[in-house]
């Protein structure tokens, strides 16, 4: 633990991470208690996002990490990325219709 | 890297990878990667004959129209048998998994993989992975084909859905964990003065190979999780009476299994360049387009998933964008084609077994691609689609160009793998009643899927069955063509004559080291000193006769 600590902002960091993470936890199921139409689903995945990046960021060491490692990350998000945008632009023009079809 | 003078094939006694140790234990707890190949060519071997099996048991339905052999259930568990033992156990670990492993760290002068004990664990999770489907296929089956679409898979069929998935499931971290382990070896532990542009493109195709495996596998993993929590817990994700969408399903599982069809072609790829090379004694033409172009391939890969979608619901304009997209793949796999026949003309060409396949691959990967071609086109989509023209197309892919390589780089390495040389006249015979076979088999089914016959039904109108019949015929023959190089690369275990450490006269560190290799596959660490595939000019003799 102290090997991981020294050079990673110690363990100070850790404990500030990880009651960030309870908080936001509880943040989630009182999120989840509130009739926000359209926008429940943005706030859960905002929330889970956060503290993905937290534990990805301070707890796997990634902000310290070579920029090699960023790399692998940020490929991965790149086409996480594409999964959802491209399945979104079959759903958002599921009622457009081409002219000659009209 | 400088090209070693045959040797003669006289091999005095000494320490290999074969004899380091001996007794079951010393290999299956081994952590070589020659090992650890070995393990999973004897484990693709046997998936690959149960899908064989199956195979073989749906021409027999299909000889004759009526459904005189099995009942239409019994037929779709066994054409799904086929499916995801073919593509889930044997097609994406093949080239990888066994010519990978045992291959790179040779390539680049390691002496392993980055992660031993994790390429052992991959093994092990293929394994499971591949008997628990397999349990669940003969303790009643499934009948979904390998393609698991909802909302039948998760509502409607009565098979062992959840139990083959978990299989799947388990086996596609080996997946993972294979590309996870080629990448950080390509970058980590290449031998002094290996710089990239210096790699074989067999790296350079798994390396884009393990891209996909690594981005494009949890994908699939968690998908069939997803079915596996409707079917179990009707979460209603995918089940429209339940608020869910069954195009989504399709939309996840092609974002994985359609660059799958890239972890398969990839690494085939990569066999090609290695062998047209060596057998036309000449540089490869282009390296850093074909290089390249196995990046592009991967990348693009992700982006056209939706062309299997085209009659789904899909919408027209995402259906046209992947149209579109689809096309472009086109680009980077003519590029290696052109490359590769650029690379033959005026070559010393010289017509031994390996380069029989990889010319087999070449003209059936070229027929395969172009009838792509036909798929991306949204009008003449509609007209073919779920026909056997598809089973035609994908087969040309997947069998003529995937297994036409993996048996090709069989034959190129077998010297390395087993220090044993494979009887020459056999494996030419195998090599001309594979590629008689195959066409045989699929040629008429892109006919008679033009005129009209669907895939996946055990009965068909009468006037398709002179062309089913040339079909399941040409399977025959395709089949005696696998059995013949199982029989002699067995037998030449024992009876082989004994191989030289470079029986081809080709560059590559490979080829610089005893076979079959030390443990520790080089006494010293080689050093690279330029361009890989440096064939001086005019012929040399090799030492096959």
């Amino acid at each position: 633990m102290s090997a991981h600590g020294k050079g990673h902002g110690g363990v100070g960091a850790y404990i500030g991470v990880f009651l960030t993470l309870m908080a936001l936890t509880l943040l989630t199921v009182w999120a989840a208690y509130q009739h926000l139409g359209i926008w429940n689903t943005p706030v859960a995945l905002g929330i889970a996002t956060t503290k993905a990046a937290l534990v990805a960021l301070i707890f796997m060491h990634l902000k310290d990490s070579p920029k090699l490692t960023a790399m692998v990350v940020g490929s991965s998000l790149l086409f996480l990325a594409f999964l959802i945008f491209v399945t979104a632009s079959d759903y958002l023009t599921r009622k457009w219709v081409p002219i000659y079809f009209r | 890297m400088s090209t070693s003078e045959p040797v003669p094939a006289v091999r005095p006694a000494r320490p290999d990878y074969l004899n380091a140790s001996y007794g079951v234990r010393s290999w299956l707890l081994t952590s070589d990667h020659k090992r650890i190949a070995i393990l999973y060519l004897i484990t693709v071997t046997f998936f690959f004959a149960i899908g064989g099996v199956a195979a073989a048991l749906v021409r027999l339905e299909l000889l004759t129209p009526a459904g005189d052999v099995f009942q239409a259930e019994t037929y779709n568990k066994i054409f799904t048998t086929h499916g995801i033992m073919m593509v889930f156990f044997f097609l994406i670990p093949a080239i990888p998994a066994v010519l990978g492993n045992f291959l790179v760290p040779l390539m680049i002068g390691a002496k392993d993989l980055a992660f031993p004990r994790i390429n052992l664990l991959s093994w092990y999770l293929l394994v499971i992975g591949g008997l628990i489907a397999l349990w669940a296929l003969i303790h009643g089956g499934l009948d979904t084909g390998w393609t698991f679409y909802t909302p039948y898979s998760t509502v409607y069929s009565n098979g062992w859905v959840v139990v083959t998935a978990v299989g799947i499931f388990i086996a596609g971290f080996s997946s993972i964990l294979t590309g996870l382990n080629f990448i950080v070896t390509l970058h980590t532990m290449r031998a002094p003065g290996m710089t990239w542009t210096r790699m074989p493109l067999f790296c350079w195709g798994m390396y884009a190979t393990a891209i996909i495996q690594i981005l494009g596998t949890p994908v699939i993993a968690i998908t069939l999780l997803l079915v596996g929590a409707e079917r179990l817990f009707h979460l209603g994700i995918f089940d429209p009476a339940q608020g869910g969408d069954p195009v989504l399903f399709q939309h996840l599982f092609w974002f994985y299994s359609h660059p799958a069809v890239y972890i398969m072609i990839l690494p085939a790829m990569a066999v090609i360049s290695e062998l047209v090379t060596a057998f036309s004694r000449k540089p490869i033409f282009g390296y850093k387009f074909i290089a390249g172009s196995s990046i592009a391939i991967a990348a693009l890969s992700f982006l056209v998933w939706g062309h299997h979608m085209f009659v789904s619901g899909q919408s027209v304009y995402a259906g046209l964008v992947f149209s579109i997209l689809s096309f472009m793949v086109a680009i980077p796999s003519a590029i290696k084609v052109f490359n590769w026949t650029a690379t033959l003309y005026k070559g010393s060409v010289s017509y031994q077994t390996p380069l029989l396949y990889a010319l087999g691959f070449i003209g059936l990967f070229t027929f395969g691609g172009l009838t792509g071609l036909f798929l991306a086109s949204l009008g003449l989509d509609i007209h073919v689609h779920d026909t056997y023209f598809i089973v035609a197309h994908f087969h040309y892919i997947m069998v003529g160009g995937t297994i036409m390589a993996y048996l090709g780089g069989m034959h190129y390495w077998w010297p390395k793998i087993s220090g044993k040389l494979y009887p020459e006249y056999w494996s030419r015979v195998s090599a001309w009643v594979i590629f008689i076979g195959f066409n045989l088999t699929f040629f008429p089914q892109f006919i008679v899927g033009y005129l009209g016959m669907p895939r996946r039904y055990h009965q068909y109108p009468e006037e398709f069955q002179v062309l089913n019949v040339m079909s399941t015929a040409g399977a025959s023959i395709l089949g005696i063509g696998y059995l013949i190089p199982l029989v002699y690369f067995i037998w030449s275990m024992r009876y082989g004559k004994d191989a030289a450490d470079n029986p081809w006269g080709a560059t590559g560190l490979e080829w610089q080291t005893p076979s079959p290799p030390p443990t520790e596959n080089f006494v010293e660490t080689p050093v690279v000193s330029g361009r890989p595939y440096d064939y001086a000019t005019g012929r040399e003799e090799v030492a096959l006769g």
